[in-house]
């Protein structure tokens, strides 16, 4: 019944009312029409110049065209996305064509015309909960940042040493798989690994330690604000001085910079216990240690959380820039600064990336157990 | 401040005199403050409290009714005075965990599930697993709440979390149950099925209930003694005795008895309050 609803108000809309949405992807489409897509042996190309692109741009419209018929809002935003892939793949066909496409404002102009789609397309996926929120409007939105990006670098010839394009830098992952392997597993799986849990575990001791003993927490938070003020470039070359060269630096560096935020969480976590909940604790004849196992812990873990997770990109960076300052020869620092050095970037950007996914691998992951163990918190529910 | 006072042992002399649950002898409690004008939340309260009774302390707010249910459940220490609890000071009477104490809000933990939650007390006091949750859903069963052990306390109502927190407070078994304003948060409708329920566990189980309200009705309903206290300082004016029948429908405040009584209370509030000015 109410789906009949829905469909019946589609199929009005349609016929009847003006969708300026979709005027306003025309509009760039139809003045891309009459601009040249692009140069070819030194020869201007117009979209019917022998080429492919009508090919594409039929297939355009027919998925357009296909997406307003379809029965409801969501297949026919599947549709239309359909459409979007293929408007993205002209530019990347015609420059494996050879095509210079640093003079063809008609493709530019229909790539403006893609993204309003594909801005059309998200907005009416994001309505959708669940799966397709969550996970494929966001992915959605990466991969095309990815592809706006490729493109971008490769019509407009940007030279790889400024900014590779993605391809190349998945080209480097590749062929430098072994070799990143190593430096992950220096980097990550020994230094990083090691000094977050020192940090985090030493950070969480002296929390509860400094639960008990008053005084100690009044004098370590203000060392606290200081010690977050500390630059890691700074203590980075002498933690190396100190523990030499291989990962038990690099550790202490990583300790050094999450020590306190654990702490400080930990502590904020300990005194956000309510007072009623305390004093059931105390009506029970509960002492110290089971009101803290039972009671202020588990009300805690939502600061706990949030410490661990602040940490887990703290402790990559701190791994990181130590390693500029003297490690054994492998290391995802190491890497970065010596490729910088001989201009191999296509490296140092493959770095950057296993950096960059490790980082958010980590935070992603703590979210995920922090959704999981704390389900029960009001910032969680309903989500 | 250890006086060894108890020659009465727990339960077993076989015919225990009819000794009060609760006794205090001008009992009294300042708090200091920060401005340096300490607050007299109690000056000399004498109040007896006998086994089985269903006592509630009435006045406006201020008067030191949550003070006085705090100071017998040892969450606060009096300044002067003397207090006993079944005999034993009132921190001898915590930790063997005499009393039940409800709270003005329900203060369930959000991580444990309603029935996690009756069990934390019986957790806290070391008994075994399985006698804990039957125990958990007995308590639950005679609050109204089976069919709900596997909630989580934000899944129910205010009424519903109420109820949950007295049969937590009721898991402990204890002879005394305190109860500060439990119903204060709550819709009429949902008090007067409330009280109902409570009045008839109270019968059911004979245990000694002190009650705190600000609603003369609802102390009337519920009590057999009605303490009446006045703010600034906060003191007792009049213990009046409720002797409408144990057994109470809500029809009993239809009542000429109920609004006789009724009208004492009311009386009595206003006395406190010519003090006042
Ligand atoms: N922890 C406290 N510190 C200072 N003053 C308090 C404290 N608790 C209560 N009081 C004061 O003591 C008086 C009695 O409070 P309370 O026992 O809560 O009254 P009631 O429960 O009857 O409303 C009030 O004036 C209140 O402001
Ligand atoms: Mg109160």
């Amino acid at each position: 019944m109410s789906r009949q609803a829905t469909t019946n108000t589609h199929t009005t809309s349609l016929r009847t009312a003006a969708d300026w949405g979709l005027v306003a992807v025309a509009l760039p489409t139809l003045a891309a029409l009459t601009q040249p897509i692009g140069a070819r042996g030194g020869e201007t190309l117009g979209w019917f110049g022998g080429s492919l692109a009508p090919l594409f741009l039929i297939g355009v419209v027919l998925t357009v065209l296909a997406g307003r018929t379809a029965p409801t809002r969501i297949k026919g935003a599947w549709t239309e996305l359909a459409g979007i892939v293929l408007a993205w793949l002209l530019p990347l066909h015609l420059l494996d064509e050879g095509v210079d496409l640093s003079a063809g404002a008609g493709v530019w102009l229909f790539l403006v015309a893609a993204i309003l789609q594909l801005w059309r397309v998200l907005g009416a996926l994001s309505a959708r909960p669940g799966w397709t929120r969550s996970v494929v409007v966001p992915g959605l939105f990466g991969l095309g940042l990815l592809i706006a990006w490729e493109i971008l670098v490769r019509g407009f010839q940007v030279p790889a040493i400024l900014l590779p394009a993605p391809s190349r830098i998945a080209g480097a992952l590749v062929q430098h798989a072994p070799v990143l392997w190593d430096d992950f597993r220096q980097t990550v799986l020994i230094s990083v690994l090691r000094g977050y849990l020192l940090g985090c575990g030493a950070g969480f001791a002296v929390a509860i330690l400094a639960d008990r003993v008053p005084f100690l927490a009044r004098g370590l938070l203000p060392l606290g604000n200081l010690a977050s003020a500390i630059p890691v470039v700074g203590i980075a070359p002498i933690m190396v001085m100190w523990f030499g060269f291989d990962w038990q630096s690099k550790a202490a560096v990583i300790v050094v910079m999450t020590f306190f935020p654990m702490l400080v969480n930990t502590l904020a976590g300990l005194s956000s216990a309510e007072r009623i909940q305390l004093d059931l604790m105390r009506s029970y004849a509960a002492g110290y240690g089971r009101t803290l196992v039972k009671l202020r812990l588990p009300n805690a873990l939502p600061f706990l959380f949030n410490g661990l997770k602040i940490n887990s990109t703290l402790a990559l960076i701190g791994a990181i820039v130590a390693e500029f300052f003297g490690t054994p020869v492998v290391g995802m620092g190491f890497r970065i600064s010596t490729e910088v050095a001989r201009m191999n970037l296509d490296v140092v950007w493959a770095s950057i990336t296993v950096a960059a996914l490790t980082g958010s691998g980590l935070y992603g992951g703590l979210a995920l157990l922090e959704r999981a163990t704390t389900a029960w918190h009001p910032s969680m529910r309903r989500r | 401040m250890h006086s060894p006072s108890p020659s009465r042992t727990n339960g077993a002399t076989g015919q225990p005199a009819p000794a009060p649950i609760v006794e205090a002898r001008s009992l009294s409690l300042v708090y200091p403050t920060a401005d340096n004008r300490p607050v007299t939340a109690l000056s000399e309260v004498d109040l007896t409290i006998a086994r089985g009774d269903f006592v509630s302390l009435i006045g406006p707010s201020g008067c030191g009714k949550t003070t006085l249910l705090r100071v017998i459940a040892d969450l606060e220490q009096p300044t002067g005075g003397r207090i006993t609890v079944e005999g034993l000071t009132p921190e001898q009477a915590r930790l063997k965990r005499l009393y039940g104490y409800v709270f003005q809000a329900p203060a369930l933990y959000p991580w444990r599930t309603v029935e996690r939650n009756v069990m934390l007390p019986l957790e806290i006091m070391g008994i075994p697993r399985a006698e804990r949750q039957a125990r958990a859903r007995e308590e639950l069963q005679r609050v109204g709440l089976s069919g709900f052990e596997r909630k989580f306390p934000w899944q129910l109502s205010g009424g519903m979390q109420q109820r949950a927190s007295i049969a937590r407070a009721l898991a402990l078994k204890p002879d005394l149950l305190l109860m500060d304003e439990p119903f204060g948060a709550l819709d009429e409708i949902t008090r007067d099925h409330l009280n109902l329920h409570l009045t008839q566990l109270w019968r059911s189980t004979g245990k000694t209930c002190v009650f705190v309200t600000h609603s003369i009705a609802e102390a009337v309903f519920l009590s057999t003694r009605i303490v009446v206290m006045s703010p600034r300082p906060g003191r007792i004016l009049d213990v009046i005795d409720c002797d409408l029948p144990r057994e109470r429908t809500l029809d009993i405040r239809e009542s000429p008895e109920f609004a006789a009584i009724a009208h004492r209370v009311r009386d009595g509030l206003k006395e406190g309050h010519s003090y006042d000015d």
